[in-house]
C-alpha cells in the first residue's frame, strides 16, 4: 500500500488540504465537480430541497436546499452492477474539510489502481442527514418520507458497503467507530471486525463510543469500563435515531458505518496518511467480498471493538422478563375462569363496552399525541411566547400529562360502576397488549424493547385498583415512557463523562423530544411513533386500572 | 492445417477495380461491393509522392467496413477469383476521455456450402473446428460474444460492434430443421468446449426467441422467430482462456499479422475487453447471384488513461499492445490500421507520427468519420525500422467536448426489502428535434415474478403508449419472462419503463453456491434506427453544393443502433446456509461420537485372542496331524 508515499501526490494532497481550509460558503459545488472530473471520475449531482416540519434548533435549519456531488470510478471491466461507498459530510463552514480532501485525495490514489472489481462511489453530501437522505432515495428511486429530490444520473448497480468519514479536527488522535443506524439497526459486525483488524494492523489508536479498549477484564474497573461502553451502546440503539451518516444505509441492507476523527488523546497523533492507508486496506479488502457481508452477526453489543455480547445471550434476559407478563396474565386468567361460579348471575361478566372504552380513550389520546404537537404548531405559536420548536415540544408535553387526567373522565362515559372483574380483564388486555408489544419491539431494536421492558413490566405486574393510590401514582409517574426518557438523558450525559446539571438536563431533554420528531418526520425513524401510538396509550392503561372505581 | 503461402498471396490479387465506380448512392451495396475490391498492393510506391497529395476517397461504409482505397497495382494480371479469403484490420479511435479504443476485425469469406450433403472437407482458410459445427447443426447465423466490462457509451460514444457484459449467443438456424431446441442445446454444449466458456448453462430457462430485436444480419428472407434463439449469460466472466480459443481460428493464429498484438496481459488490462464471432451469408458480388458465408472475428478493447497510460495522453502500439507491427498477415489479402482522425484535422488535437499519406472517409455509425490508413501489405509502411509503432501525442491537455450519443440507456433496481421490487430503464433520446422509435427486449428470469400490470412506459411526464407489445410470461423453472416493446422516444426526453416484480423462494438446491452475492438479470436490449448526425448537421457554413442540401439525404438520414443497459444483480431472499450446515455437522459429530460408539459396544462381540504360537510349535502341530494325534 504505497498511498501517498510519493511526494508528488503528497504535496498534492497537502495543496487540496490549504484549498479546503480556505473559507468557503456553502458547499463549493462547481468545484467539487471540477476536481473530481479532473481526477477521472465520472461526477454527477443531486439537488434537493427539503422543508422541515417545524425548525431544527439544535442544527439551525429549517428550509434546507443543498446539492449532493458525487463521482464515480468506474472498475476495469466491471459490468455496473456492484458499488461501495465513500462518503463525507460537507456543510458550511469547514468541519469536515479533512475529510473531504482525504476523499479526494483517494479518488485521485484509487483511480490509477487496476484492481478494482466494483465501482466506487465517492460521494460529497451537504447537510449530512437529509442530503444523505435524498441521496439514498434518489439511488433507490424510493420516497419515504416526502422530500423533494432531483433523479439521479448515474449508477453503480447495487451498493454492497459504505463508510462515511468525519474529520472534525486538524489533528486526529484516534478513530472513533459508529454503527448504530436507523431505528436501531446495526451493519455486519464483520465490517467492525474489519475496521479493528486494520487499526490494529496500521497502529491507528482506535475507540468505540469515544472509549478505548482497556485489558484488564477481570478487574472491577476494567468490567465497569466495558459495561459503561455497552450502556452507551444500549441507550444510542434505543434512540433509534442514525449515529452518523451511516445509519441510513442500513435500510437498504448496505452494511454500513461512519469512522470519526477525534482529538482527545493528547500523547497520540496520526496524520492523514495514515487513516489513508487505513481507508485503503479496508476498501480493498471490501473489494475482494465476493458476496455481500453476512457471515458474522447483525444483531450484537459491543462492550468494546473486540469483544461483542450475541443476540444468544442477551436476548433471555428479555425473555425473562417478558415471562412475567405472560405468568401474571395466566394468573388472572385463571382468576377471571374461577370466579364466577363463585358469585352466581352476581354482578354480570363486564360488557365489552367497559373494556373498549379505556382502550378506545386511550389510544385516541395516543394519536393526539402522535399528530397534534405539529399540527397545532402555528397555534401555539401565535397564543404564546415560544418558537414553533419549543411550541411544538410543550404541547407535546402537556397533551402527554393530560392523558394523566383520563381515568376520571372516562368514568363519566361508562354507566355505572366498574366491576371487580372489569379491572381484571382490562389489565389481562393490557398486559397481553404490552408483552407483545415489547417482544416485537425487541426483536427489532432490542435495547429499545430492554429498557421499555425494565420501567414498564413492574408497574405492568403488579398494579391493581386496591394498592395504596397515592404511592402507586407516584411510582407509575416516575416509571412512566416520558420519565424514563428523562433518566435515559442523564445517564446518557454521565455515561459520556459530561454530567449536566438538572436545568441543562431539562433542556436536553426538550431537544431530545424534539429531535425524536424531527427523526420521523425526515428520516422515517419508528421510536417516536411507536412510544405516541402504542406504548404510551398501553401505559395509559395501567393507569386507568390504578384509578378503577 | 497447410498453408500455401505462394498460392493464396497470388490469388487474392483480384481484378483492377475502377476508383470512379465507389459512389455515394449504393449505401446498401457495401456488403456486395467487398468481394470485387481491388486489392491493395503497391509496387515501390515513393514516400513523398504520397504526401504530396493526401489522397482521398468517399466511401459509404456501415459498421467501420474495410474501405478500399485508391492505390491500385496498374498491370496485375486477372487472376481467377479465390474460393476463400481472409483481411484483416485495426481501427484505432482516440477517446475524448483520453482513453483509446482499438477494434479488430478479421474476416473470412468462403464460397462454400456447407449444407449440402455432401460433406465439406478441405478447409483452407475457414476454421474446420467452426465448419463442422455449423454443418452438423445446419446454423444459418450464429453471432457469439465475450464482454468482460461495459461499454460507456456516455464517455466513449458509441463502439463499432455493441455487446453485453458476459457472453451472448443468438443462432438462427435453417429452415430445414426440425428439432430446433435439441439443436440449440447441443450446440450451446459444444460451443462451450470450442470456446472454454460457460455456454453450456444455455438452457430452457435463459434462452428467448425475440419476436422483432434480432432479425437476421444476413442474406435470407426466413424471418420465423421459431428457428431464432437468443440466450444472455451476464455472470461470465471471460479471461485468457477464451482468448486463446478464439485466436486459434485465425488462419494466422497469432503468428503474424494485426494478431500478433493480442497479448493477453495487455488486452486483460484494460476497462474493457470484448471478443466476438459472427457467420453470416452475405452476397458474393452486388449482383448477389450466389452466396458465401462470412465469419467475422472482433476484439474491441478500450484502453485507460489513467491505468494503462499512467495520465499521460500519450499512446503507442507498443504501450497498449507491447509489441509492435511487423508485417501483414501473408494469408490476408488485405491488412490494414485505421486511425480516427477526424477531430484532428490539422493536426491541432494530437500529433500523429509516422504519417501516413492516405486518407479515408466514412459514415460510421451515422457520423462520417476521417481515417488514416496503414497499408501493412505496404513495404514502405514500415520504414527503415522494419516495425510500425504508431504514436499519438495530445497537444491539448483537455480534448473538445464530444457530441452527446443519441441513444443510450440505464437500468436499475429500486425498492428495499427482499419481498418486492421495481425493474427501471431509462432510454435517453438526446436528438434535438427528431422521435424515433425503439425495440426494448427484457429478458427476466423466472424468479423474479414480473407483475405485468404495473408496466408503465413514461416519458416527459406522460404517459406514452407502446405501440407493439410482445410479451411472453414465465413457467418456473422452465422459461423466462420476455417483454418486447416498440416505444417511440420523443425528441430530447427521457424515457423510463418500470415494471414491479416478486421475488421468489427458491428452493434450497437452486440457490448458487454464492447466494449472497446475488442473482444476475441479463441486460436489456434496446434496438433502434437512429436519425443520422451527418443528417443533423444543419452547419451552413459547410463545403457542399447547394442543391445537395434542400431535402436531407436519404441515405444518411438514420442507421440502425443496439444499445445494451447494464445487467442487475438482485438480492434474493436467501437462507442462512451456515445454520443447517453447523446443525448437520454437530449431528454428525454427535452420531459418529454417541451413537457409534454406543453401537458399537452393542453389536461387537469380544474375544480373547490367542496369542500366535511360535514357529516351532506349529511345525509340532503339523507334525502331529500328520500323526493323528491331538494338537498341542
Amino acid at each position: 500500500m504505497g498511498l501517498l508515499s510519493d511526494p508528488n501526490r503528497r504535496r498534492a494532497l497537502t495543496k487540496l488540504l490549504t484549498r479546503l481550509n480556505a473559507p468557503i460558503c456553502g458547499m463549493p459545488v462547481d468545484w467539487l465537480v471540477k476536481t473530481m472530473q479532473s481526477r477521472g471520475l465520472e461526477v454527477f449531482t443531486q439537488s434537493f430541497t427539503r422543508k422541515l416540519p417545524f425548525p431544527d434548533e439544535n442544527k439551525e435549519r429549517y428550509m434546507v436546499r443543498g446539492t449532493n456531488v458525487y463521482g464515480i470510478l468506474r472498475a476495469p471491466r466491471a459490468p455496473r452492477t456492484e458499488a461501495l461507498v465513500l462518503s463525507a459530510p460537507c456543510s458550511e463552514g469547514n468541519n469536515n474539510n479533512q475529510a473531504v480532501g482525504l476523499l479526494l485525495g483517494l479518488a485521485q490514489y484509487f483511480r490509477s489502481q487496476i484492481h478494482w472489481a466494483k465501482d466506487i462511489i465517492f460521494l460529497v453530501n451537504e447537510h449530512d442527514l437529509i442530503g444523505m437522505q435524498a441521496w439514498l432515495e434518489g439511488y433507490h428511486h424510493t420516497n419515504t418520507t416526502g422530500g423533494d429530490w432531483s433523479p439521479l444520473q448515474g449508477r453503480g448497480g447495487s451498493i454492497q458497503a459504505a463508510l462515511s468519514l468525519e474529520l472534525s479536527s486538524d489533528v486526529i488522535t484516534s478513530l472513533d467507530l459508529v454503527l448504530e443506524g436507523l431505528n436501531g439497526q446495526l451493519p455486519n459486525l464483520d465490517l467492525a471486525n474489519l475496521f479493528y483488524a486494520f487499526c490494529q494492523k496500521i497502529g491507528v489508536l482506535c475507540t468505540i463510543q469515544g472509549k478505548l479498549q482497556r485489558n484488564d477484564w477481570d478487574t472491577t474497573s476494567g468490567y465497569s469500563h466495558a459495561a459503561q461502553t455497552m450502556m452507551l451502546m444500549v441507550l444510542k440503539q434505543a434512540s433509534g435515531r442514525p449515529w452518523g451518516d451511516h445509519g441510513l444505509f442500513l435500510r437498504y441492507h448496505i452494511e454500513a458505518a461512519s469512522i470519526r476523527g477525534i482529538n482527545s488523546f493528547r500523547q497520540y497523533k496520526t496524520d492523514t496518511t495514515t487513516i489513508g492507508r487505513l481507508l485503503e486496506g479496508m476498501y480493498r479488502k471490501l473489494n475482494n467480498l465476493l458476496e455481500r457481508l453476512h457471515q458474522s452477526y447483525f444483531f450484537y453489543l459491543m462492550p468494546s471493538l473486540s469483544r461483542f455480547v450475541s443476540i444468544g445471550y442477551y436476548m433471555p434476559a428479555f425473555g425473562l422478563l417478558a415471562v412475567i407478563l405472560l405468568l401474571r396474565a395466566l394468573d388472572l386468567w385463571v382468576q377471571l375462569g374461577a370466579s364466577p361460579p363463585g358469585t352466581e348471575d352476581g354482578p354480570s361478566s363486564p360488557g365489552v363496552l367497559s373494556i373498549l372504552t379505556p382502550v378506545v380513550i386511550s389510544h385516541m389520546t395516543g394519536v393526539a399525541l402522535y399528530t397534534l404537537p405539529i399540527l397545532s404548531q402555528e397555534m401555539a405559536v401565535q397564543h404564546f411566547p415560544v418558537s414553533e420548536t419549543e411550541a411544538v415540544v410543550l404541547t407535546a408535553i402537556a397533551i402527554y400529562t393530560a392523558g394523566l387526567a383520563l381515568p376520571h373522565n372516562t368514568h363519566r362515559l361508562l354507566q355505572g360502576e366498574g366491576t371487580e372483574e372489569g379491572w381484571r380483564v382490562l389489565k389481562l388486555v393490557a398486559l397481553l397488549y404490552l408483552a407483545v408489544l415489547l417482544g416485537c419491539t425487541a426483536l427489532i431494536n432490542f435495547s429499545l424493547g430492554f429498557i421499555l421492558a425494565l420501567s414498564l413490566v413492574p408497574i405492568a405486574a403488579f398494579i391493581t385498583p386496591h394498592t395504596p393510590k397515592a404511592l402507586s401514582a407516584a411510582i407509575m409517574v416516575l416509571l412512566s415512557p416520558g420519565c424514563t426518557l428523562l433518566y435515559c438523558v442523564f445517564v446518557f450525559q454521565e455515561l459520556q463523562e459530561t454530567p449536566v446539571s438538572l436545568q441543562d438536563g431539562w433542556m436536553l431533554f426538550l431537544s431530545v423530544i424534539s429531535q425524536g420528531i424531527l427523526d420521523h418526520a425526515l428520516y422515517g425513524s419508528l421510536v417516536y411513533p411507536l412510544l405516541a401510538l402504542l406504548i404510551y396509550p398501553c401505559w395509559l392503561l395501567l393507569w386507568n386500572i390504578l384509578f378503577w372505581k | 492445417m497447410c498453408y500455401i503461402y505462394s498460392e493464396s498471396f497470388v490469388a487474392e490479387t483480384n481484378p483492377v477495380d475502377a476508383p470512379s465506380d465507389n459512389k455515394a448512392d449504393h449505401v446498401h451495396d457495401t456488403m456486395q461491393n467487398l468481394d470485387s475490391r481491388p486489392a491493395p498492393y503497391v509496387k515501390d510506391q515513393t514516400q513523398e509522392a504520397a504526401e504530396e497529395e493526401r489522397q482521398w476517397e468517399a466511401t459509404e461504409v456501415k459498421e467501420a467496413d474495410h474501405v478500399p482505397d485508391t492505390m491500385q497495382t496498374p498491370d496485375v494480371p486477372p487472376p481467377t477469383p479465390a474460393k476463400d479469403q481472409f483481411q484483416e484490420e485495426l481501427v484505432i479511435r482516440p477517446l475524448h476521455s483520453g482513453d483509446i479504443y482499438a477494434s479488430f476485425q478479421f474476416r473470412t469469406m468462403w464460397d462454400t456450402d456447407f449444407l449440402r450433403g455432401s460433406k465439406v472437407s478441405h478447409y483452407r482458410l475457414f476454421p474446420k473446428s467452426l465448419g463442422q459445427v455449423i454443418s452438423k447443426f445446419s446454423v444459418r447465423e450464429l453471432h457469439i460474444s465475450f464482454t468482460q466490462g461495459y461499454w460507456r457509451t456516455m464517455q466513449w460514444g458509441q463502439p463499432f460492434l455493441p455487446s453485453p457484459p458476459g457472453a451472448e449467443l443468438w443462432v438462427w438456424f435453417q429452415d430445414t430443421v426440425t428439432d430446433v431446441d435439441g439443436a440449440w442445446k447441443e450446440l450451446t454444449n459444444v460451443l462451450s468446449g470450442i470456446f472454454c466458456a460457460s455456454l453450456n448453462f444455455i438452457d430452457s430457462t435463459n434462452t428467448v426467441q425475440p419476436s422483432a430485436s434480432f432479425k437476421p444480419l444476413g442474406l435470407g428472407n426466413v424471418t420465423d422467430q421459431r428457428f431464432l434463439r437468443y440466450a444472455v449469460l451476464p455472470r461470465e466472466i471471460v479471461c485468457t482462456e477464451n482468448l486463446t480459443p478464439w485466436k486459434k481460428l485465425l488462419p494466422c493464429g497469432s503468428k503474424a499479422g494485426l494478431a500478433v498484438l493480442m497479448k493477453s496481459e495487455k488486452l486483460f488490462h484494460s476497462s474493457f475487453h470484448s471478443q466476438a464471432l459472427h457467420f453470416r451469408p452475405v452476397c458474393q458480388d452486388w449482383k448477389c447471384k450466389s452466396t458465401v458465408w462470412e465469419l467475422r472475428q472482433t476484439l474491441n478493447v478500450v484502453f485507460d488513461l489513467h491505468t494503462s497510460g499512467q495520465g499521460k495522453r500519450e499512446w503507442s502500439l507498443f504501450k497498449m499492445f507491447s509489441r509492435t507491427l511487423t508485417e501483414a498477415c501473408p494469408l490476408a489479402s488485405s491488412s490494414k490500421v485505421y486511425v480516427d482522425v477526424t477531430d484532428n484535422p490539422q493536426g491541432e488535437l494530437f500529433e500523429l507520427s509516422p504519417t501516413t499519406p492516405l486518407l479515408s472517409q466514412a459514415v460510421v455509425l451515422g457520423d462520417r468519420r476521417t481515417y488514416s490508413v496503414y497499408d501493412l501489405t505496404n513495404q514502405a509502411t514500415f520504414g527503415q525500422t522494419r516495425s510500425l509503432n504508431m504514436l499519438l501525442r495530445w497537444r491539448a491537455a483537455e480534448s473538445g467536448d464530444m457530441l452527446r450519443p443519441l441513444l443510450h440507456g440505464e437500468r436499475y433496481v429500486a425498492g428495499y426489502g427482499l419481498q418486492t421490487g421495481e425493474i427501471h430503464t431509462l432510454m435517453y433520446n438526446n436528438h434535438p428535434y427528431r422521435a424515433f422509435p425503439v425495440l426494448l427486449l427484457d429478458t427476466v428470469p423466472w424468479y423474479l415474478r414480473l407483475y405485468i400490470h404495473t408496466l408503465t412506459v413514461t416519458s416527459k411526464g406522460r404517459d406514452n403508449k407502446p405501440s407493439y407489445i410482445h410479451y411472453q410470461p414465465s413457467k418456473d423453472r422452465l422459461r423466462p419472462h420476455l417483454l418486447e416493446m416498440l416505444v417511440q422516444l420523443p425528441p430530447n426526453s427521457v424515457t423510463e419503463v418500470t415494471m414491479q416484480f416478486e421475488r421468489a423462494l427458491l428452493k434450497w438446491t437452486e440457490y448458487t453456491p454464492d447466494p449472497n452475492h446475488g442473482f444476475y438479470v441479463g441486460s436489456s436490449v434496446i434496438s433502434a434506427l437512429v436519425p443520422s448526425v451527418v443528417a443533423m448537421d444543419t452547419n451552413s457554413t459547410r463545403e457542399c453544393p447547394l442543391f445537395s442540401s434542400f431535402f436531407p439525404c436519404k441515405e444518411e438520414s438514420s442507421y440502425f443502433m443496439r444499445v445494451y443497459t447494464e445487467p442487475l444483480l438482485v438480492n434474493l431472499p436467501t437462507p442462512d446456509f451456515s445454520m443447517p450446515y453447523n446443525v448437520i455437522c454437530l449431528t454428525c459429530t454427535v452420531v459418529a461420537v454417541g451413537y457409534g460408539s454406543l453401537y458399537n459396544l452393542l453389536t461387537r462381540t469380544f474375544q480373547v485372542e490367542e496369542p500366535s504360537p511360535g514357529l516351532a510349535k506349529r511345525l509340532a502341530n503339523i507334525i502331529r496331524r500328520l500323526r493323528g494325534v491331538p494338537l498341542l
